[in-house]
């Protein structure tokens, strides 16, 4: 969408994607391999102690999927064990729930993940949804041991990075291995009606999850070289995608 | 003009925020229905800026008022836009003489029956968190008494949505809005899933979602989520 400043946004999710790929996965490979980078580079970048990625379903933690270090991944698999924390509230609220500090939580709410996670030495959490609209598949959780906002910068940069895992989820295999998408695809979560309406309209031609038809629509757009957004035309138009990899024209 | 009553209990809506499930989506889209009634438009749509100052669709009050906002982003020109960028009022009372100013938008509005356009900044001391926007079918001229009455209630609207449970934190202005943007994305993809289910046009989808939002006292978004998510389904008209 353009705008006054979507030239910032561009130039921040450029740096986001080469800060990724220039960051060591270690003996780590595919998705969990890129969201470790990811975990690490956004830990860098805004300066703070450590983020995980933590798989959900139905509000339920599946596990941490990836960390930042081994403090980290405790913090993301606190919740799991207390049944309580940010990352349920985001999840099921499907908005960001930004914690400055966890000795004054808003409401009171989820007292015994607090006080686990302040006696590890933190005392912010903040915690973004991975989604598009109603297929949601997690949350990167930022920690600090500082307590305090993130500034607007921070903020903007920490959703870049939830986008980038969001689309990591998303695409599995077509990301290349140094973490670099083919450009066309990373202007799928650029907010247009059309993806989204037509991403409604393949959960019914294909009776899947709204997660699986987007996937489903960037693989055939990536396959057939077609621009996302020109795809979602078509599919408003009465395409309809097949189980297979063919196209079938009603 | 409305009668001094029924704005009174406009204004009292719109700065109601203290519920127990506040939904700026939800409180967008009913703002945009009161700027109707208060301004005498025909329909209202609504703009709000994202950390970055990127300005996002967030509601109207009918598909046509949202087309409009949209292209007004597309083409990056129109009244929301200055507006945003002044953060003053922009009244345009008839669009014919303003194609030399807005030469992509004026000439869509127009064709789409649109004849006069005003733009109101949400503003909150130098703060301006987005734009307020109501059209006219006719040359609609709003007095200055009209002007401040709907600056004062898009004034109103923006101290609920940033005071919000009496926390003015930045948080809260940042969770709001990143789930107003997520919320709007639900509802692209409810839109496609009745337009398929029923055999309709996404409009006539969306017309369908929101009234039968209305008429079981479902959040809008709510339904939206549960439509594609398969746990709710949106009767045919």
């Amino acid at each position: 969408m353009s705008a006054p400043h979507d030239a910032d946004a561009a130039a921040r999710y450029a740096k986001a994607r080469a800060q990724i790929a220039g960051e060591d996965a270690g003996e780590l490979d595919g998705v969990v391999g890129l969201l470790h980078r990811l975990c690490r580079s956004l830990t860098a970048n805004l300066d703070i102690t450590g983020a995980s990625v933590i798989l959900m379903s139905s509000g339920e933690s599946d596990g941490v999927a990836a960390a930042s270090d081994e403090r980290s991944r405790a913090l993301g698999e606190l919740p799991f064990s207390m049944g309580e924390g940010p990352c349920h509230d985001a999840y099921h609220a499907r908005r960001p729930v930004l914690t400055p500090d966890l000795r004054e939580v808003p409401g009171g709410r989820w007292p015994g993940y607090a006080s686990a996670a302040l006696s590890s030495g933190v005392h912010a959490v903040f915690a973004f949804p991975l989604h598009v609209g109603a297929a949601s598949f997690g949350i990167l959780d930022a920690y600090a041991e500082q307590s305090g906002s993130l500034s607007a910068e921070q903020e903007a940069m920490a959703l870049t990075f939830a986008q980038i895992a969001t689309e990591i989820l998303l695409d599995g295999d077509l990301t290349t291995p140094d973490g670099q998408l083919d450009p066309g695809l990373s202007t799928a979560l650029d907010g247009r009606a059309e993806i989204h309406q037509a991403q409604g309209m393949v959960v019914v031609d294909l009776g899947i999850d709204p997660a699986q038809a987007l996937a489903r629509m960037r693989a055939h757009a990536f396959a057939s070289g077609t621009p996302l957004i020109e795809l979602a035309r078509e599919i408003l138009d009465g395409l309809r995608l097949r189980d297979d990899d063919g196209l079938n024209l009603d | 003009m409305v009668s001094a009553e029924r704005m009174a209990d406009v204004f009292v809506e719109v700065a109601d925020t203290l519920v127990d499930e506040f939904d700026l989506i939800d409180f967008l889209h009913n703002l945009a229905d009161h700027a109707v009634s208060v301004s005498g438009a025909s329909s209202a749509g609504l703009l709000l800026a994202d950390q970055d100052g990127t300005l996002h669709f967030m509601a109207a009050s009918t598909e046509g008022a949202r087309h409009l906002e949209l292209f007004q982003l597309q083409h990056s020109e129109g009244p929301c836009l200055d507006c945003y960028r002044t953060h003053e009022p922009v009244i345009t009372t008839d669009l014919l003489k303003e194609k030399g100013r807005w030469p992509d938008f004026a000439p869509r509005a127009i064709e789409s029956g649109v004849r006069s356009v005003h733009a109101f900044p949400m503003r909150l001391r130098d703060r301006v968190i987005g734009a307020l926007n109501v059209f006219g079918d006719e040359s609609l001229p709003l007095g200055p008494a009209d002007v401040k009455v709907v600056q004062a209630m898009a004034d109103v609207a923006t101290i609920a949505i940033l005071q919000e449970r009496a926390i003015s934190s930045a948080e809260v202005l940042t969770e709001q809005l990143q789930g107003a943007l997520n919320s709007r994305i639900v509802i692209e993809q409810a839109k496609g899933v009745i337009s398929r289910d029923h055999g309709v046009p996404v409009d006539a989808a969306f017309a369908a979602l929101r009234s039968h939002a209305r008429n079981t006292h479902a959040r809008l978004v709510d339904l939206a989520h549960d439509v594609v998510t398969g746990e709710a389904a949106v009767p045919r008209a």
